[in-house]
Parts: structure tokens; sequence; C-alpha cells
């Protein structure tokens, strides 16, 4: 299965939204939502059915039998992560514990276990000719790039005849980002024209350049600054990224958006622009 | 006193907010902990910058010591180390420096290196001081220098301190918003605005934390998240208008309360009523 992953450094730039259109205007039998600490993909794709939901387990966290503790503080020295709280007794901070052991390790009398932790829940979507796959990561959990990579995995078990799968990412540069990179044949940026979007288009490019993927970019809200999207166009031109083209900013997108619809689904400039992007991202994507 | 800026959605307005905010406080402090992705410092380009390299600890193994007793392969959590073919293969990118191999080594073979993950930018704006965190792309994780940030901000002491969050609600997030005395919670008026906005709602009350929410990119038209803090008796602290102008401004990476009045007193109002809250927080506390 050929995978296309809508990425974009900056938040709020429109990755959801041109996914979004991209599953629309595809057809697409196989789709996921790696955003798995913000997930909105759901949102749009218009699923009556409930999903499948299965509780995610990340890293196991430790805990410590109080009874047995005898308050000689090395689990606290040695943790790495300042997990071990000394308050009225010792206890774990589970938002700061990695699971890592080494508590468990050396305390001298084995009142410390490690004990398997939910971090969130992920949900398949599917009937006959579809699948969706998406997740929602608990709050101040530290494992997104685990669900990420699970949220792909079932995407893909769930479909496996089909031909291609499109991926909506996350903002940033880190673990979940790197994670939904692993194993997909091509990215597509989805920048916006201001200082802000640039340079964070710049170190997502950087970033996929390390793990080698293919990469495309497009501008959405081109007409908010007509001088750095032309920037932008130069810059693609330079690094020889292929450029996919411009979409316009649009009330029309918000309201599609408000109503749960796709912009392809209304009658909209941006929903126009989206098509010719997509047309020239399918064409790239196929001969990936 | 420390206010934080979250979201969840990505590209809502926490830098715009939060770099203005500072921008109007005399002597404060701004710190972007969007290591990922910072961009606050597009808008102050502090001067005076001093750097300072942010380094992890990754093992390192003698061959020539290691007997190949495998315990740190069986110990690791995280699959960072691997024996294969009589020699021990450490994977620095999946390490997350616990350290717990090199204390189990029954044969010291194992010693630790510091691995640098990015970098703590100080500089100065007038009389705000701007301190960014800058993850090198490639790195999965920037929550070392998310601490760093923050250690540091515990020595600054007294003054009003900005921190400009990631976007979403994971650990990354978590470690922001620990210390904070309020949070500002910044919402634009979508669908998915509304749905991520939930998220970080339930994250500040999880740490009852006291906060209130700014409406940015307000239109004629009815507010989805208006609506949800209306129906939940949250507290608005202010209302950004959707104008091209701050878009622009915004795009150029200029800061909108030094080039316009009317922006000047949009975010000075906003202000006054942060502050207002956070005093009100501290009798209702103290009277507790």
């Amino acid at each position: 299965m050929k995978q296309l992953l809508i990425l974009s450094g900056k938040g709020g730039t429109g990755k959801t939204t041109i996914a979004s259109a991209f599953i629309k205007l595809s057809n697409a039998r196989a789709y996921a939502d790696c955003d798995v600490d913000a997930p909105n993909l759901h949102l749009i794709t218009g699923w009556d059915s409930e999903p499948d939901k299965s509780d995610y387990y990340g890293l196991p966290k430790a805990d410590i039998n109080t009874e047995k503790c005898i308050e000689c503080d090395v689990c606290r020295q040695n943790c790495r992560f300042d997990a071990i709280l000394a308050e009225e007794g010792y206890k774990v901070d589970p938002f700061a514990c990695e699971g890592c052991g080494v508590c468990e390790y050396v305390c001298p009398v084995e009142a410390i276990t490690l004990i398997p932790s939910i971090d969130g829940e992920w949900m398949l979507y599917s009937d006959d000719d579809k699948v969706f796959s998406t997740a929602q990561l608990k709050m101040g959990s530290g494992t997104s790039g685990m669900l990420v990579t699970e949220v792909k995995k079932q995407m893909r078990l769930a479909s496996e005849d089909a031909e291609f799968a499109i991926i909506d990412g996350s903002p940033g540069i880190g673990c979940p980002v790197i994670a939904s990179l692993s194993g997909v044949d091509m990215v597509l940026i989805v920048t916006e024209p201001s200082i802000s979007g640039m340079s964070d288009m710049e170190r997502i490019i950087n970033t996929a350049i390390k793990f080698g993927t293919k990469i495309a970019v497009c501008i959405n809200k081109y007409d908010i600054h007509i001088e750095n999207t032309e920037k932008i166009e130069d810059f693609c031109k330079k690094q020889g990224l292929p450029f996919m083209g411009r979409i316009p900013f649009d009330f029309n997108a918000v309201k599609a958006i408000n109503n749960g619809l796709t912009i392809v689904d209304i009658d909209c400039i941006s929903g126009l622009a989206c098509k010719a992007v997509y047309e020239k991202a399918m064409e790239l994507f196929k001969e990936v | 006193m420390k206010v934080v800026v979250l979201s969840g959605k990505g590209g809502t307005g926490k830098t715009l907010v939060s770099v203005n905010l500072a921008a109007l406080t005399k002597e404060s402090v701004y710190i972007d902990c969007d290591v990922e992705e910072p961009n606050g410092h597009l808008f102050f380009k502090p001067e005076d910058i001093h750097e300072e390299e942010i380094g992890i600890k990754i093992p390192i193994v003698s061959n020539e010591m290691c007997n190949g007793c495998r315990q740190c392969v069986n110990f690791c959590k995280f699959n960072a180390l691997v024996y294969i073919k009589d020699k021990l293969i450490i994977f620095d990118d999946l390490c997350h420096s616990c350290g717990g191999c090199v204390m189990l080594c029954p044969e010291n073979a194992l010693t630790e290196k510091e691995k640098v993950i990015g970098k703590v930018e100080k500089g100065l704006w007038e009389s705000v001081k701007v301190h960014t965190g800058i993850l090198n792309t490639g790195e999965a994780s920037g929550i070392p220098i998310i601490h760093n940030l923050l250690k540091d901000n515990k020595e600054i002491g007294g003054a009003m301190t900005f921190i400009d969050c990631p976007p979403g609600s994971a650990c990354i997030v978590m470690d922001s918003i620990k210390d904070a005395d309020y949070c500002i919670l910044v919402a634009e008026p979508t669908l998915f605005g509304v749905h991520n906005l939930n998220m970080v709602y339930e994250l500040v009350k999880l740490f009852e934390k006291p906060f209130g929410v700014v409406l940015n990119k307000c239109l004629e038209e009815e507010n989805p998240a208006e609506k949800f803090c209306l129906n939940r008796k949250i507290k608005i602290l202010g209302r950004i208008p959707f104008d091209n102008e701050l878009g622009n401004l915004n795009s150029n990476g200029e800061i909108a309360v030094k080039k316009n009045e009317k922006y000047k007193q949009i975010f000075s109002n906003l202000l006054d009523s942060v502050i207002k809250e956070v005093q009100n927080e501290t009798t209702t506390h103290s009277k507790r």
C-alpha cells in the first residue's frame, strides 16, 4: 500500500482541511489521522457508525508499595526524570515517569513494580470498502510516537488490498512526526506565507530529508501575503522540491468545516484550487 | 508570576498572544517552549544572544570490556541496545537516557557521552528577556530543552513571565504548565478549534490551574468557541478580531502592539483582565 502523508511543521496551516479534501476526491479506501494529540479528521469524514475501540497501552509506569518502602531515597536519587516524589511517603508522578525501570532495579526491598498503563485509545472505523484509523492520546502522555505507529499498523491490517492511503499528520518535527514519516512514500507539506509558516516549513523539510522521504509542497491561504508566497515558491525551486500549487484564503472553507463538510463538498474557490493541487500531487504520488 | 499560553490546536494564535502581552509588559520574560517549531524569536529578533547547547546522556560501549552477558539488552525498555554478531550496538535515537544500562553492567563496559539535541538562546528585546528553545531536526524529544528553559525560569524570580506552549496536550505541554500561576487558552472559531479547546480545558482542570480564554480570529458570525465558553461559564479574557491588517503584521513577523494603536489597545485590555484575574485568584486562594 502506498502512503501519502500530509505535514506542515506549523499548526493551523490546513493539514486536516486538505487531507479531508484529498480523501474525498480520491475516494480513498484507507486513511488515518496521526495527530493523536489533537485529532480532528473524524469531525469531517462523516462516519455515522461507531468505531471499534481499543485501549492503547504505552510503556508501563512505576508504582511504589508504601508498605514495603523503607524511604531510603535511593529510587529518587537515581531517577533521571524527577518522577519520584518524596512527600508524605514516596510516590511516583505518573506524568513524569517514562517507565525505564531504574527505580525497580535499585530498590533494595523490592517495593517498586512496573504496572501497565493505559495511554490512550485507538479507534477503527470500517465498512465494506473503507477504513479510517484514528486515536486519542491520553492527556499528558509521552508515548505519542508509539500510538502513531499503532494507528498506521491498524489501518494497514484492516485494508490490505487498498492501493493507497492518505494520512493526516501532526504539527511539529518531533517524536509523533518522525513516527508518522516512517514507511510513507511521499509527504505533502502544507505551508502558509507567514514568517512563522516559512520557518517551520524549512524545519519540517529538513526533518523529512533526514528520513529520505519524497517531498512536495503546497501553499494554503497564499493570498494573505503574496510576496512571501513568491519567496516560498523560489525556495522550492532552489531546493528542487516539486511545487503543487496555491490555495487561497476563503471564508467558505471555515463555513464548510464548521458544518462538518470538506472544502470540496461545497462550491468554493479554495475547494477548486485544492482540486488542482490534488491532481498534481496524485500524479507525482503515482510515480513514486 | 508565570502565565502559560496554550491552545491544543496549532495555529490559533498562541505566539501572537504571548509575544504581544510580553511586549506590553516592562521587564517581562518571554519563554518559547514550542521547541519543535519556535517562532517567538522571529517577532522579537532579540539582541545580545547567548547560546547554550543542550545535551542528553547516551551510553557508549567498550567492546573489549563487554562480555556479551546481555543484561543491558534485557533491561532496556526502549530497545535501544541490541547484541548482534558478538557486538553490542546502541541506537542513540531510541535511548531515553535513563542510565539503567550503565548502572547494571557487571563489567563496567558502558559509560556515557553527551549528545547535543538542541540549544537554548537567550537574548533581549527592549526590556523583555527572550528565551527560545530550539530542537535539532531529526531529534525525537525536546523535553530536556523545556526542562532547561523552565528550571532557569525558577531562578529569574518575580518577573512577569509568559510561556508560549507547543500545541497539543501531551507530555511536552504538561511539562510547560506544571508551575503555571495562570493559563490563557487561545481559541479560534472553528469546529476543530472548539474540539481542541475542550482538550486543553480538561487539561487545566486536571491540574487545577486558574484559566481564561482568548477568542482569536473573531468574525461577525456565530462563534462556536464563544458558545463553548458561555455554556461552561468560562471566563472570556478578550476578543481579537479577524482582520487583514493584523494578519499582515503577523505574516511579516511584526509585533502588532508596536505598530498599531488599535492592537495596542486590544492587547492592553487583555493584559489588564489577565492581571485582574490573577490577583483575584491569589486573594481567593489566601482566603481559603
